[in-house]
């Protein structure tokens, strides 16, 4: 027997009984709950995050000055009158980079817009298995709370970096914070991958097997074919990442040299001989890259449709967007030692990486070029998502040029582990996930709570987010080219640094600004979740499944039979309809061509 | 029915979305892309073996000279329990597909012969491992660590209860399991070497061993331990299932897609075998 959709229609026939609280809103197996649940998570996160590295630029722009905000937060351990402990600083940086690349912007923005996106737009009722989709949660909650709790533990959370790289990692005597939080950083991250995996299982299933009738694999919506890549990326790269950390975790616990050769800590020779730190590197940095596109295609998904259906135009080239994805997704897995240049690479080796690096920028760039066609003559209408959609193609092109700039590994012997590669890859992968996160937030939240959210306080959210993110990363460029390597505590003790300590003050007071308009997302999401205008069905008149769904959530998404599909999601006005949209639902005319 | 190819339909309405591509179950494609997602850890281990073995610059071990014994026998019968063990696991793969096909018959008494048959070739395996770890980390003649510092392996083991100098012939050679009789160190001169000895290492742990450098044991230790925890874990799993074929379960289902899809994982595991024999006893 096949579970296909009718099958699953027949399960649902007889689930309409009264839920209890825990099942309806704890331990839900509905995926729209379990959406919420994911989204409500990264925001937690994401504040955390956000703060973190205030803290730090506090101390970066000030050293050594001292701020009552630290002490009231980080206590007289951390912040002894108020100025921050070095070994804290560490922490601060590691966790903020991790809960930011992890928790916000792979478990937060996959797990949210796939979850909610997947079945509602290709006509499913739920997620292949909403067992594993409530368990892939679960993992999920359980492994950001060990994260955060990381931060709590006496010696300090872990501080080698969010690479983790050995020997920091793997020596617990390395330093303070390599002891138990770095234990706690692995326990979190092995179990966030098999968060990960259940939720990327789940998705690549649902996505072959429960398209409703007539959803061709070519009348997918790009936010579906996003999402498919991305988890596929996961399921094939999170598992090295896996490799990676239980030899890790032998290093640490069992005595082993996976990774560490000829250490001496004061003058003592440490017994662990024939590992090489660079194998980790290695194995770290084949996760690493597909992660960059795990975290950024999904975002480039949900632009795709937004810009779409908000310049009221079909996007341009929809197979041009499917092949760049499948090329991007391809290539994410022969780059990573452009991550390594430094590392004793052999140059010719290094070449290569180069060879492979730029040609990403192909895809990419057919991407940019197909956002700004969409856009060009289109009827556009500025809603918030539209903006923030915009935004990112600012940032993702912006940010795309350095990139080529650093995957040239001559020029990347200078400005490697500086801040113009923080600049870079914040402006890149930082700013455009977050940016299509918001804009996924404002386009879909009427549909995940029924309300809409108000569009001046988003206008407002917008301009402050994407004024603050450029003035805080683009001067960072400038301290990278001249000199200035990351994660150092206080450039004050280098002369030669003088020079960037007034960008470093622009720098902090720009992200102080940008964290304060987050307070007006903040409370733009929560009000509204409540008190917001109530939805209409299709508020932005768009063509995709998800708006022919009641507002009001039901088990099983749509009353009656699933609904049919006859056209691809991008007849926007199309000659021929009264209307400048034409839903997925509504059958060709006989003299009409598909697209 | 999951498992049939669906040969008459063209590919637009396989692709054309109300039915599964595959004509297979989410389940049992679930379960092909967990596998697929687990090849990749045990690839990543293995390149990370690759990557350290040439990274070494002297001898690495060589699988004929490491494991050579059979229980309760003495002597050098070069990966002959290995192969024993190899042979048996390959064997519980034939005897799954035999319980699959039974399944697919709707033979309950076929699934529970060839299932039970399975698990017993799973606990073979799994002892048979247990018992290469156990003469891995006692290992044989070992070798000694002169005053210069100097390793010198033995060239035969001291029997129990013996010294040295009760062996006949007793010399040491400069290289692990070196033949080469011209260099062996012979007589008084291996004795006196032996009885100033700093240290006399036999056997494997995680810092030090007799077989060659210390991350051939820790590959050996980590990676032939984790596919035996896929063994282990799928064992436990085959007697779940098997325990749901005596109770009826999948009968009354209608089905037996359980045990198929229990037994893709089983085929994994064996095929992972293939490779990590390959890499720690062939090459």
């Amino acid at each position: 027997m096949s579970a296909t959709a009718e099958s699953h229609e027949h399960a649902h026939a007889h689930h309409h009984e009264k839920e209890s609280f825990v099942s309806k809103y704890i331990f839900s197996q509905d995926h729209k709950m379990i959406s919420k649940q994911f989204l409500v998570t990264a925001v937690f996160m994401g504040i955390i995050a956000m703060m973190l590295s205030i803290f730090f630029r506090l101390q970066l722009a000030w050293p050594g000055e001292s701020f009552e905000i630290l002490n009231f937060f980080l206590g007289d351990k951390w912040a002894p009158d108020g100025v921050l402990d070095r070994n804290m600083y560490l922490s601060l940086v590691t966790l903020h980079g991790t809960i930011m690349v992890f928790f916000v912007l792979t478990g937060g923005l996959s797990g949210t817009f796939s979850n909610l996106l997947i079945p509602l737009q290709i006509g499913a009722r739920d997620m292949a298995s909403g067992m594993l989709n409530m368990l892939s949660y679960w993992f999920f909650f359980v492994s950001s709370v060990i994260m955060v709790a990381s931060l709590f533990v006496e010696t300090g959370a872990a501080g080698g970096g969010w690479t983790i790289y050995p020997p920091l990692s793997a020596l617990p005597q390395a330093m303070p914070s390599s002891g138990l939080g770095m234990t706690l950083w692995l326990i979190s991250m092995a179990i966030f991958i098999a968060s990960s995996l259940l939720g990327s299982l789940n998705y690549i299933v649902t996505i072959l097997n429960l398209r409703t009738k007539g959803m061709k694999m070519t009348r997918l919506p790009l936010t579906i074919w996003a999402f498919f890549i991305t988890a596929i990326l996961g399921v094939l790269s999170f598992p090295v990442l896996f490799a990676a950390v239980l030899l890790l975790i032998m290093d640490r616990s069992m005595g082993t040299s996976f990774y560490l050769s000829d250490i001496y800590i004061g003058s003592e020779a440490l017994d662990p001989v024939g590992g090489s730190p660079i194998l980790y590197e290695h194995l770290f940095w084949f996760l690493g890259h597909p992660e960059v596109y795990i975290v950024l295609l999904p975002a480039l998904g949900i632009t795709s449709e937004i810009i779409a259906t908000n310049a009221r135009k079909p996007i341009f080239g929809y197979r041009a967007m499917i092949g760049s994805i499948l090329a991007i997704g391809f290539l994410s897995f022969i780059v990573w030692g452009h991550h390594m240049f430094l590392s004793g690479m052999n140059p010719f080796l290094g070449s290569v990486f180069v060879f492979t690096t730029l040609l990403i920028a192909i895809p990419s760039a057919v991407k940019a070029f197909n956002y700004i066609t969409t856009i060009w003559k289109g009827n556009v209408i500025f809603t918030p998502g539209m903006l923030f959609s915009i935004g990112l193609v600012s940032t993702f092109v912006t940010g795309g040029l350095t990139g080529i700039i650093l995957a040239d590994s001559a020029l990347d012997i200078t400005i490697h582990d500086t801040y113009f590669v923080v600049a870079h890859f914040h402006i890149v992968m930082g700013l455009s996930a977050i940016f299509g996160m918001f804009a996924g937030v404002y386009h879909w939240f009427p549909k995940m709570f029924g309300r809409m959210m108000n569009t001046k306080l988003g206008y407002a959210h917008f301009w402050l987010t994407i004024i603050g993110g450029y003035g805080v990363f683009f001067p960072m460029h400038f301290v990278g080219m001249a000199g200035a390597p990351r994660r150092y505590y206080q450039y004050t003790d280098y002369a030669m640094f003088d020079g960037v300590a007034d960008l470093n003050v622009l720098i902090t007071g720009f992200a102080i600004m940008a964290a304060a308009a987050q307070g007006i997302f903040l409370f733009n999401f929560f009000y509204s979740a409540f008190k917001g205008q109530r939805a209409v069905q299709n508020p932005w008149k768009s063509n995709t499944l998800e708006w022919t769904t009641p507002v009001e959530h039901i088990h099983g998404n749509w009353e009656g039979a699933l609904p049919e599909v006859h056209r691809w999601p991008y007849d926007y006005s199309k000659d021929g309809w009264d209307e400048d949209f034409v839903p997925q639902t509504v059958p060709l005319r006989s003299d009409e061509e598909e697209h | 029915m999951a498992g049939e190819a669906t040969k008459a339909i063209d590919k637009s309405v396989l692709w054309g979305g109300g039915r599964s591509p595959f004509s297979v179950s989410y389940g049992k494609m679930m379960m092909w892309f967990f596998l697929v997602s687990d090849a990749l850890t045990f690839s990543g281990l293995l390149v990370a073996y690759g990557y350290a073995r040439h990274s070494y610059t002297g001898q690495w071990p060589i699988g004929e000279e490491v494991f050579h014994s059979l229980p309760f026998l003495h002597g050098n019968y070069p990966l002959i329990y290995v192969a024993l063990m190899t042979f048996i696991l390959i064997i519980s793969s034939v005897t799954m597909v035999l319980a699959v096909e039974a399944g697919h018959r709707m033979d309950k008494k076929g699934v529970t012969k060839w299932l039970a048959w399975t698990i017993v070739g799973g606990f073979f395996f799994l002892g048979s491992q247990a018992w290469e770890w156990s003469h891995f980390i006692h290992g044989s003649a070992g070798y000694i660590v002169t005053e210069s510092n100097e390793k010198l392996w033995l060239v035969e083991e001291i029997p129990h209860g013996m010294t040295a100098a009760d062996v006949e012939g007793f010399a040491l050679t400069p290289e692990y399991k070196k033949s080469d009789e011209s260099q062996f160190i012979k007589g008084s001169e291996a004795l006196s070497l032996y009885a100033s000895r700093l240290d006399h290492v036999q056997g494997a742990n995680m810092q030090i061993n007799e077989y060659g450098p210390p991350s051939y044991a820790n590959f050996f230790f980590f990676i032939t331990g984790f596919h035996g925890f896929h063994v282990f874990s799928g064992v436990i799993i085959n007697i779940i299932v098997f325990l749901g074929v005596i109770k009826g379960t999948y009968h009354k289902r209608g089905h037996y897609e359980m045990v198929e899809k229990t037994g893709l994982y089983w085929h994994f595991v064996d095929l992972v075998w293939v490779f990590v024999f390959t890499f720690f006893y062939l090459v």
